[in-house]
């Protein structure tokens, strides 16, 4: 790890200030800077501490439902807020099917949505990655690729965005709350994550100095509530990152589909909202109809190296997600949150 | 630059003068505090070898940075037993097998408590396995750790029973 300046603020403000300095980061619990700066693959001169921040640590309600979500709630902390788990069931999901309990207890929302690639090029020193340093290749593209993207990727970057979080955060149309040296903003999720095009190493929206302050979900969102479900498909059965992972969510009338919310993670460097595949859905709902849909999420799908099995893969976990989405929000919490092979609670995975 | 901080370390205040603020809580215990039973097993967060908990939450010490906790409280696994007697989740980790080389137990008891105190799993051996999976034991000793961690919550159920009564 290099040396570094030590600074903690007292406000947003004073926070701003040295994060707009050149080489500054800011260090929230820092479960993902810490270890890249033990890599080398982060380097900054200046760490700046937010975590003593006053009041970006609540969970806020509005008065037509949405929620306002604090950049330094803890994940776990916001994960079981009995609230939140009832009217945002597939991101409370998500949340829990992300990472260790340890990890959960001390990482942060505003340190999930801005966590970098698992690409092990991109965090190996000596390999090329477009992303770590602009313009010095990409070895993924010939190396051990099978967990890349098949999505918006380009011949500079085929890395994908590891968040499960960000997965229904797409889907429910969040909106990220930023402040920086210009003043207050708000970016639309879909906004936040930038695809790689040519310059991958501009890796989100935020500007120099930039520091996200809360995250909203509006209360529109709540009405997929009681039809949703996150899946995800993992190398091993628990504490592992999403291969690809599915966020959706149904509003039911009369038992026909009035609205869906879809969108996908593991396949992009960004959560892969599917707006075709979700006005697609409006209608009887039917196992033809939801692989229709899942076929138009994927339809411009094209695997980066030996990773088309993603595609089938994605295509099939859209089809389970919204079967079980259908038959209704789990009543409790799945035992293992997530997971497309067990739902009963009490249940074993294994023989 | 020296960074001064109080921390409270197994119950003891500690005030902690750091030259290098680059020290992480599992450095802090293990090579200035000689508090060696959380273990650096990968450095990174992956294994939970190095699990304390602070402010009572279970977290890897390895991925904090010393400087940003003042003012919290630690406890480590040299602060669990009370005296000569064994936590509960000791002593069940023994009835149990719930080890074998021993190098990652000290976290995974860490763990365990966070877990007992999260109060998330209930008695379902499912829901336990999930949420000690931040822990990795390369002997293996999976299936005991899963029996003592139900086990101790039993023995602390009723230890607050008795308290209670």
């Amino acid at each position: 790890m290099n040396r570094f300046e030590y600074v903690h603020p007292a406000s947003v403000a004073e926070a701003v200030a040295a994060g707009s300095l050149p080489g500054s980061a800011y260090l929230a619990a820092g479960t993902n800077l810490l270890d890249l700066m033990k890599v080398g693959v982060a380097r900054p001169e200046r760490v700046v501490d937010i975590t003593r921040l006053p009041e970006l640590d609540r969970i806020e309600w509005a008065p037509d439902g949405g929620v306002r979500i604090g950049a330094l709630v803890r994940n776990a902390d916001l994960a079981y807020d009995a609230r939140f788990q009832q009217t945002f069931p597939a991101a409370a999901e998500a949340l829990l099917s992300g990472a260790s309990a340890q990890l959960r207890n001390a990482a942060t929302v505003g340190g999930n949505l801005l966590q970098r690639t698992r690409c092990a090029y991109f965090q190996d020193l000596a390999s090329a990655c477009n992303r770590r340093v602009a313009g010095s290749g990409c070895d993924a593209l010939d190396g051990d690729n099978r967990l890349h993207a098949v999505l918006g990727w380009s011949e500079h970057c085929i890395a994908t965005h590891p968040s499960d979080f960000c997965v229904p955060l797409a889907a429910l149309d969040a909106v990220v709350e930023v402040e920086g040296p210009a003043g207050k903003r708000e970016i639309a999720f879909d906004a936040l994550h930038r695809l790689p095009w040519f310059t991958p190493e501009r890796e989100t929206a935020l500007e120099r100095g930039e520091l996200i302050v809360a995250v909203r979900l509006p209360a529109e969102a709540a009405a997929v509530a009681r039809h949703a479900r996150y899946l995800k498909v993992r190398e091993r059965t628990s504490y592992a990152f999403a291969v690809v992972s599915a966020a959706v969510g149904l509003e039911l009338q009369d038992g026909a589909i009035r609205g869906a919310r879809l969108a996908l993670g593991g396949v992009a460097a960004k959560p892969w909202r599917a707006k075709s595949a979700e006005a697609a859905l409006v209608g009887p709902p039917s196992i033809e109809a939801f692989a229709r849909a899942a076929d138009l999420a994927l339809v411009d799908a094209r695997p980066s190296g030996a990773n088309g099995f993603k595609i089938e893969l994605a295509r099939r976990l859209i089809v389970r997600a919204l079967q079980q989405a259908l038959d209704g929000t789990p009543k409790v919490m799945p035992a293992l949150p997530a997971s497309p092979f067990s739902t009963t609670p009490g249940a074993s995975h294994a023989a | 630059m020296s960074l001064s901080i109080n921390l409270t370390i197994n119950g003891e205040p500690k005030a902690v003068e750091l030259d290098d603020p680059r020290v992480t809580l599992l450095d802090l215990l293990r090579e200035r505090l000689g508090l060696t039973g959380a273990k650096k097993g990968c450095d990174r967060g992956q294994c939970g070898a190095c699990t304390v908990l602070v402010d009572g939450r279970r977290v890897n010490a390895c991925l904090a940075l010393t400087v940003s906790l003042d003012g919290a409280r630690v406890t480590t696994i040299e602060g669990l037993a009370d005296g000569g007697r064994l936590h509960p989740v000791q002593a069940a980790f023994i009835a149990h097998d719930g080890f074998q080389c021993g190098f990652c137990t000290p976290g995974q008891i860490m763990s365990a408590v966070g877990l007992l105190a999260e109060g998330h799993a209930g008695d379902d051996p499912e829901r336990v396995r999930e949420l000690m999976s931040g822990n990795i034991c390369r002997c293996a000793a999976y299936r005991g750790i899963t029996e003592a961690v139900l086990e101790a919550q039993g023995v602390l159920a009723d230890q607050a029973k008795e308290t209670a009564a």
